[in-house]
């Protein structure tokens, strides 16, 4: 809807005078703020507006919005899973979400007890021993996992080991967090299908190794099959391995990173347990080790002393804390909510049926498009062009695919793939939806033979047209205060 | 198959047969025999609707809420009062079940959303910019002290008041102590306020900054000038971290020189959730804004000439930059970022005050009240908001304990942050005259 009465800012529809808010009256002596004795307020610049103009306001820019619950969201390495509504009540059941941090543990044991049954749930799930359900999305998981990892190295006295390797093939955030927790990148090439290079490894693990960070499925959505030959290389030189949980959504239930010789992990609950994606976050992303590691986990940890859940910050050699509080709890609870729902058997399933719809989706797409690595898949793959129209890029043909109601695929990632479009279809989506979405690239991949004019200037029927980034860059209007200065 | 798995009976039969393969377990041959995980995962369920229900009321019951219990604990996170509007809207499933909005073309609301954030945040602060959120205050206080090492050249130290929130001051030690870097305690005055005198004594040519929290931790409000005079003549950033609330009333902290302001946005209409999620606050001026962590919107337009929103400066991060990049966030705590707006234009420049105002009072009358029954000493002589430490003469555990009892979550006992029989008490617009005077009598009693 391009009504300009709708198209509009918050502060557009500001009045002075309207208000949304309401407050029972003051019923004490209301404070003299002069006696405050700093310097107050002059002016406070905010929206005046009634709650139906609010009200309004966001249900009309929130119908700009793709979303799960409306359509198709193949987008690679993201694991866009329905998101169940009984997640969402459970997380709201007021015993359970109105609950101060600092309360006493003697009126926390049902949230204490819930959150150490996750841990547990999670254990199983990875195969590892000991569990924090700390930090606050996967790169935080990461991160606190590679500082576990330079933790252990500190207290071994190993000083020199600063170098983690990683794939060529990594997801962005590693090597940045590689980065931001004071460690050496070395970036090793991947082989053709994406795996870890054996000889390209041998040749850089040395005495200054710290650990590998690894995706298994990798992020072509290929099993690493020489993953304990990895393993045992980092192993032996002294290194520990780093599992990027990710990719975790094609392997529960088949396999568990704990046994393949990884001793760090973290999840991706908004990936693998369907907790909301809420437009970006918040997510959570708790992390787990194996037994020698524990003792560097972040604290509090959450335990249990006969029939008492208690948090337990006695780990004098922890890591200390990546975050105020316990973590992400609204979105672990409903990470359990979805454990709970699925059971160990509704989890394999998910994996199960995650995998097949990926390969249902490869084996007929590969005939239009190139699939440089023709192998069974996991969860996912990743397409490189159209076969008949090579010049056409991988960009607009994902800008078409909105014009036929379907979210792009991850596209451009993983780096070492030209053109790539990387497509995750989860365990959630129907034959029938399968079916529409391969009849969209087909259809988009012959008009890119027949016009591609239409494709380059795609998206037609969205809320707003190509959106131009270039501009939006030079001009830096941030802010509404922006916008009026550039307007004046 | 599970009910949320619709590809079961002949449907998963014709699939299988479309590729051609006979069972599931073919589709995990490239995973080697010995690594393959046999049997189920010890997991029970699966739990239907009503069973999953009744487990978690049962879990719900063991717990005390503060439906239950009123609630005069603080420390960062605060039970002011939610407006309902606030659920109506983040359930709508266009809001929470979409993805980080990198189609513009299809994101336009949550992009909408943050670009407005961003405007609330800086008319807030009295910033010029603001990202689209972090993962908390603690987080965005560390990537505020990151951000300013990065910016001075052989710095290795941060100066961190100690009326920083201990939480938040842990959580930079944690990251610091990765990077090699120092982190030097200011103390307090015996106002508890931040000593500037002996800021000045701690300087060196590697400090990079130096942060407060206003009001602090202890409650009590600090000299936000003071503190960005002394970082300016020092050459040093000043971070400030606030309570959003407070900024009802008090003076913006861009109008008093700091250069970065951090902070929680859990009391803007995020309820408790033992601890989370909420929202880092981060704004700062424009000349550091290709700095800045996070994600960021902008204003732009469509090939059309159509207003148009889109993340912006995107080569500052971890996608592109990767090893280079100013953080490795790759996330926005987005719904609670829409919470955020969402209770800034419902409250708008009038209700904002007014919570400010009705939180202060309220702190005010109950401060005056539990030192008039003798049983209380002011640890610090500086004035408070809508916080306040006291120091109790008798047992503070089981006067907290008795408290309880009587339905009351009395403060939060600083004896976890080492300062034995001190307490710190949060009061917000939800508080009435009757329970605090009821809270009064109880004190008295039990003591």
């Amino acid at each position: 809807m391009n009504n300009t009465n709708y198209n509009t800012l918050i502060f557009e529809k500001s009045h002075p005078g309207k208000h949304a808010y309401s407050l029972p009256e003051l019923d004490v002596p209301a404070v003299d703020l002069d006696s405050l004795e700093t310097p107050l307020r002059k002016e406070l610049d905010l929206p005046e507006v009634s709650e139906g103009d609010l009200i309004r306001h966001y249900v009309n820019i929130s119908t700009k919005n793709f979303s799960i619950d409306k359509g198709f969201y193949p987008l690679g390495s993201c694991t866009m899973k329905y998101n169940p509504k009984i997640n969402e009540n459970i997380a709201r059941i007021p015993g359970l979400s109105k609950l101060h941090p600092y309360q006493p543990e003697s009126t926390l044991q049902g949230t204490l007890a819930l959150l150490y049954e996750l841990q547990e749930y999670l254990a199983e799930v990875s195969g590892m021993d000991v569990m924090s359900l700390q930090p606050a999305a996967g790169a935080h998981g990461e991160l606190s996992g590679l500082m576990v990892i330079k933790r252990y190295h500190e207290m071994m006295g190993n000083t020199n080991r600063k170098k983690i390797i990683l794939p060529d093939s990594a997801h962005g955030t590693n090597p940045a967090t590689v980065a931001m927790v004071g460690f050496e990148l070395v970036e090793i090439p991947s082989d053709e299908d994406g795996s870890v290079d054996i000889d390209e490894l041998k040749a850089v693990v040395d005495e200054d190794l710290a650990g590998l960070m690894l995706t298994n499925p990798n992020t072509l959505g290929l099993f690493e099959g020489h993953i304990q030959e990895v393993a045992d290389i980092i192993h032996e030189a002294g290194g520990l391995l780093y599992y990027d949980g990710a990719n975790m959504n094609a392997i529960m239930g088949r396999a568990r990173p704990g046994d393949m010789g990884f001793d760090v992990m973290h999840f991706n609950v908004h990936k693998t347990f369907s907790t909301p994606h809420g437009g970006g976050g918040p997510g959570a992303g708790p992390i787990g080790v194996k037994n020698f590691l524990a003792k560097y986990l972040p604290v509090p940890q959450i335990e249990k002393k006969g029939e008492e859940y208690f948090l337990n910050y006695d780990y004098p050699e922890s890591i200390g804390k990546v975050k105020a509080f316990y973590g992400n709890y609204g979105i672990l609870v409903r990470a359990f909510s979805y454990i709970a729902t699925m059971g160990g058997e509704g989890l394999r399933e998910a994996s199960d049926m995650a995998v097949l719809n990926a390969n249902y989706l490869m084996e007929r797409l590969k005939k239009t498009y190139n699939l440089p690595i023709d192998k069974v898949c996991k969860h996912e793959f990743v397409l490189s062009g159209i076969k008949d129209a090579p010049k056409v890029s991988t960009l607009d043909i994902a800008k078409r695919l909105l014009d036929y109601g379907f979210h792009a695929p991850t596209v451009y990632f993983p780096l070492i793939i030209p053109e790539a479009m990387m497509i995750e279809p989860t365990e959630t989506e129907s034959k029938a939806t399968l079916d529409g979405f391969m009849d969209a690239l087909e259809a988009i991949a012959k008009e890119a033979v027949e016009n591609p004019e239409l494709l380059a200037s795609a998206p037609h029927t969205t809320p707003v047209r190509r959106v131009d980034e270039v501009y939006a860059a030079k001009a830096l209007i941030l802010s509404y205060k922006d916008m009026l200065n550039e307007e004046n | 198959m599970h009910r949320y798995i619709p590809n079961n009976g002949a449907l998963l039969d014709e699939m299988l047969k479309d590729i051609g393969i006979s069972s599931m377990d073919e589709l995990f041959r490239d995973i080697p025999q010995d690594l393959q995980f046999k049997g189920n995962l010890d997991i029970p369920g699966a739990l239907s609707e009503m069973e999953l229900l009744e487990k978690t009321t049962k879990l719900a019951e063991l717990n005390k809420s503060s439906d239950q219990l009123v609630n005069f604990l603080g420390a960062g996170v605060y039970d002011h009062f939610v407006p309902l509007v606030i659920d109506h809207i983040i359930s709508r499933s266009e809001f929470y079940t979409s993805y980080t909005p990198y189609q513009a073309e299809v994101s336009q609301g949550t992009l909408q959303a943050i670009f407005e954030y961003q405007s609330l945040i800086t008319q807030l602060t009295g910033m010029e910019v603001s990202n689209a959120s972090m993962y908390d205050g603690s987080n965005a206080a560390i990537e505020a002290a990151i951000l300013s090492l990065n910016a001075k050249r052989k710095s290795d130290t941060v100066l961190i008041s100690e009326g920083v929130h201990p939480e938040v001051i842990e959580v930079i030690k944690t990251y610091l102590h990765f990077r090699q870097t120092n982190v030097k305690l200011v103390p307090l005055t015996a106002e508890g306020k931040t000593d500037l005198a002996k800021a000045e004594e701690l300087m060196g040519d590697g400090v990079a900054s130096i942060m407060v929290q206003n009001p602090n931790f202890f409650g009590v409000i600090e000299d936000v000038g003071a503190v960005a005079d002394f970082a300016k003549s020092n050459k040093i950033m000043s971070i400030d971290y606030v309570d959003p609330i407070s900024l009802g009333i008090l003076e913006a902290p861009g109008n008093q020189g700091v250069d970065v302001v951090v902070g929680d946005g859990q009391s803007l209409g995020n309820g408790l959730n033992f601890g989370g999620p909420y929202l880092g606050i981060m704004a700062m001026r424009k000349k550091d804004v290709r700095k800045i962590p996070g994600r960021v919107v902008g204003l732009s337009k469509d090939v059309d000439g159509n207003r148009a929103f889109v993340l912006t400066l995107q080569a500052r991060e971890q996608h592109i930059r990767r090893f280079k990049a100013t953080s490795n966030i790759c996330s926005n705590q987005s719904l609670n970022m829409l919470v955020a707006s969402i209770y800034l234009n419902t409250m708008g420049k009038e209700g904002l005050r007014e919570v400010a105002v009705q939180s202060a009072s309220k702190a005010a009358y109950l401060k005056k009240a539990l030192l008039d029954t003798g049983l209380f000493e002011e640890v610090y002589s500086g004035k408070t908001f809508k916080e306040f430490t006291l120091a109790y003469k008798g047992d503070l555990d089981a006067l907290l304990k008795g408290l309880e009892e009587e339905g009351f979550l009395g403060g939060v006992n600083l004896e976890r942050f080492g300062r034995k029989g001190q307490l710190l008490i949060a009061v917000t617009e939800k508080r009435t005259k009757a329970q605090m005077d009821a809270y009064v009598d109880a004190v008295r009693r039990l003591s």
